[in-house]
């Protein structure tokens, strides 16, 4: 964590991510069937930053995650958590999966999902105990959603749907927070909710990676981006990275040239 | 028919009546509770799947064996239900359909595979017919040395208990201790697979093993009551303890009370059901269970607390 600290304090964004940085990718392959969603993508995020994954719609951000975690299986490519492979790093690490990715429907409360991000403390053969009640209140409280522990899940809102989500993934207390969209579909109080939490997180010196869509944001609420349509396009801190040049190649024509001038780039 | 009462709880209740009513409702909640997982993960088709493929297990081990005695029949009928869950899974990955299509697929082809089988092959000798393999023959399942309730005490009278009693209740004993074991990892998996392989939950693993509890259940409940109350009882009292509650550990406990209910009242009304309204004739119990289950599911649909649920969903 100290190193984490000292990257984050300096400001300075390694080009060369330490050997025990948090994510490191080479030839990062997945396919779908015969076509490759994410074909040979290197990216290297180093510890305290706060990195969005921007691309058009299909250009394999969620399945570079997915991938790197190896929640879908890799055709290639090799993948390092804080140096290791992931499964000896896993509980150092929070994935929070696209919202729309599960069945709200499910008969659960929202505590009850909240419970699941304690799994890894509970122990094998065992349930949880008020103990991890307590915890897992402590993280609703952080996203303001105290009041709904007892309700059914399928009762919340989008944004709430999502708080609850990202309280889940407060309860795994991880050093890397991997998000898939964590601002699709939620209202604007939930997502400034959302973006003072993983500030937060990034300033106890935790890192944090998010697919993100909306490009007007990217610089207010972080400090590296990773650009990709199924090929990585460029990686590295906004202000030298998050160039229309960039932006032209990984939206190709589907990003209109208006639209780029209203954006705050570098 | 309050004397009929009297007199069907009496020694002749226990010797003609309590097995099978045992029997149906170990096989009911053997079937329900692998049947409200299945349900939540959308695959109550692989209960249907399995039952399904019983069929050809059966003919098959009688044709290897040319018997037909209970240990090769479930060997065979596991061995079947295996092969198919192998087959949709390979119809799944090559022919990228979806699930439903790949399970209606292999097991209707599977299904059609048995009745072919026996009717090209010479079974006519033996017991195996498409009827018995549906329903099953619950009121055969009777207990010829009870004297009474006394015989429940007396080791020599149990000891000729039919044996699809104890079997069904080690197989109900193993699935009530796999679910109750792995409860956190399947109510995980369950909801978020993405997020429970994140946190090395084995997804695959346990997706398989509850495929593998649901054929055990399956094939045991089969050989006693046939398949159609299997079929009944992997979806029916799952389906009506979801709309009864919002927790998915009361869904559980609901869904076992639905499926004795079904069983108890299904074999009464089919034995005696017939009789009060005049009729000599008995009607399947099997077929009756099943068709109580149904029943509670409707009742459950039109007054179940959390029948709207959906439509209570807040907007984004």
């Amino acid at each position: 964590m100290s190193n984490a600290k000292l990257v984050a304090e300096s400001g300075k964004i390694l080009d060369v991510a330490p050997k025990d940085a948090p994510l490191t990718v080479r030839g990062l392959t997945v396919s779908y069937g015969n076509k490759p969603a994410v074909f040979s993508v290197d990216a290297s995020i180093p510890a305290g930053s706060m990195t969005a994954i921007i691309g058009p719609n299909g250009a394999g951000k969620s399945t570079f995650l997915k991938g790197a975690l190896g929640v879908v299986p890799r055709l290639s490519g090799e993948v390092r958590i804080f140096g290791k492979l992931f499964a000896e790093a896993r509980d150092r690490v929070a994935y929070v999966p696209q919202r729309a990715s599960v069945d709200w429907d499910f008969p659960a409360r929202v505590i009850d999902v909240v419970l699941m991000g304690l799994y890894g403390s509970v122990g094998l053969f065992r349930l949880w105990q008020s103990r991890h009640r307590e915890q897992a209140m402590e993280c609703l409280e952080r996203v303001g959603m105290a009041d709904f522990a007892d309700r059914q899940i399928g009762q919340l809102s989008g944004g709430q749907q999502q708080r609850v989500f990202l309280a889940r993934a407060l309860a795994q207390n991880a050093e890397f927070y991997l998000l898939d969209e964590p601002f699709a579909g939620v209202d604007a109080a939930t997502e400034r909710a959302i973006v003072s939490v993983l500030k937060e997180l990034k300033t106890e010196g935790r890192t944090v990676v998010c697919v993100h869509h909306d490009l007007s944001t990217v610089p207010e609420y972080f400090d590296r981006v990773l650009l990709i349509n199924v090929r990585r396009i460029a990686e590295g801190p906004v202000e030298t990275t998050f160039t229309a040049e960039n932006l032209q190649e990984t939206y190709g024509g589907r990003l209109a040239a208006t639209h780029i001038d209203e954006l705050h780039l570098a | 028919m309050i004397d009929d009462l009297i007199t069907a709880l009496g020694a002749e209740f226990v010797q003609l009546s309590l097995t099978p009513i045992v029997i149906g409702i170990l096989a009911a909640v053997a079937c329900a509770l692998p049947g409200n997982f299945l349900l939540l993960r959308r695959q109550a088709l692989i209960g249907d799947a399995i039952s399904h493929v019983v069929l050809p297990g059966i003919v098959g081990a009688f044709l290897i064996t040319g018997t037909i005695t209970a240990v090769p029949m479930m060997l065979g009928a596991g061995v079947a239900a295996i092969v198919a869950v192998v087959m949709i899974e390979i119809v799944k990955r090559l022919g990228r359909v979806e699930p439903g299509a790949a399970m209606g697929l292999v097991f209707t082809t599977l299904f059609a595979a048995g009745v072919l089988f026996l009717e090209i092959t010479d079974t006519s000798s033996v017991h195996i017919d498409v009827q018995h393999a549906l329903l099953g023959n619950l009121e055969s399942l009777i207990w010829f040395d009870a004297e009474g309730w006394g015989s429940l005490l007396d080791p020599v009278a149990l000891s000729t208990l039919p044996p699809q009693l104890p079997r069904l209740a080690i197989v109900l004993v193993g699935i009530g201790l796999f679910i109750l074991l792995f409860w956190k990892e399947l109510k995980i998996s369950t909801f978020d697979a993405a997020f429970a392989e994140a946190i090395g939950i084995r997804t695959r693993l346990l997706s398989f093993a509850l495929v593998v509890a649901t054929a055990i259940a399956a094939v045991a409940a089969f050989d006693a009551v046939g398949s159609i109350i299997v079929i009944a009882m992997f979806v029916c009292p799952p389906a009506s303890a979801r709309l009864m509650t919002n927790q998915l550990g009361r869904q559980v406990g609901w869904s076992v009370i639905f499926a004795t209910i079904s069983a108890i009242l299904g074999y009464v009304f089919a034995g005696y059901g017939p009789g009060w309204f005049g009729s000599p004739f008995a009607v399947s119990a099997a077929g009756m269970i099943a068709t109580i289950s149904g029943i509670i599911l409707i009742l459950t649909c039109l007054f179940g607390p959390e029948r709207k649920r959906t439509g209570q969903r807040a907007e984004a």
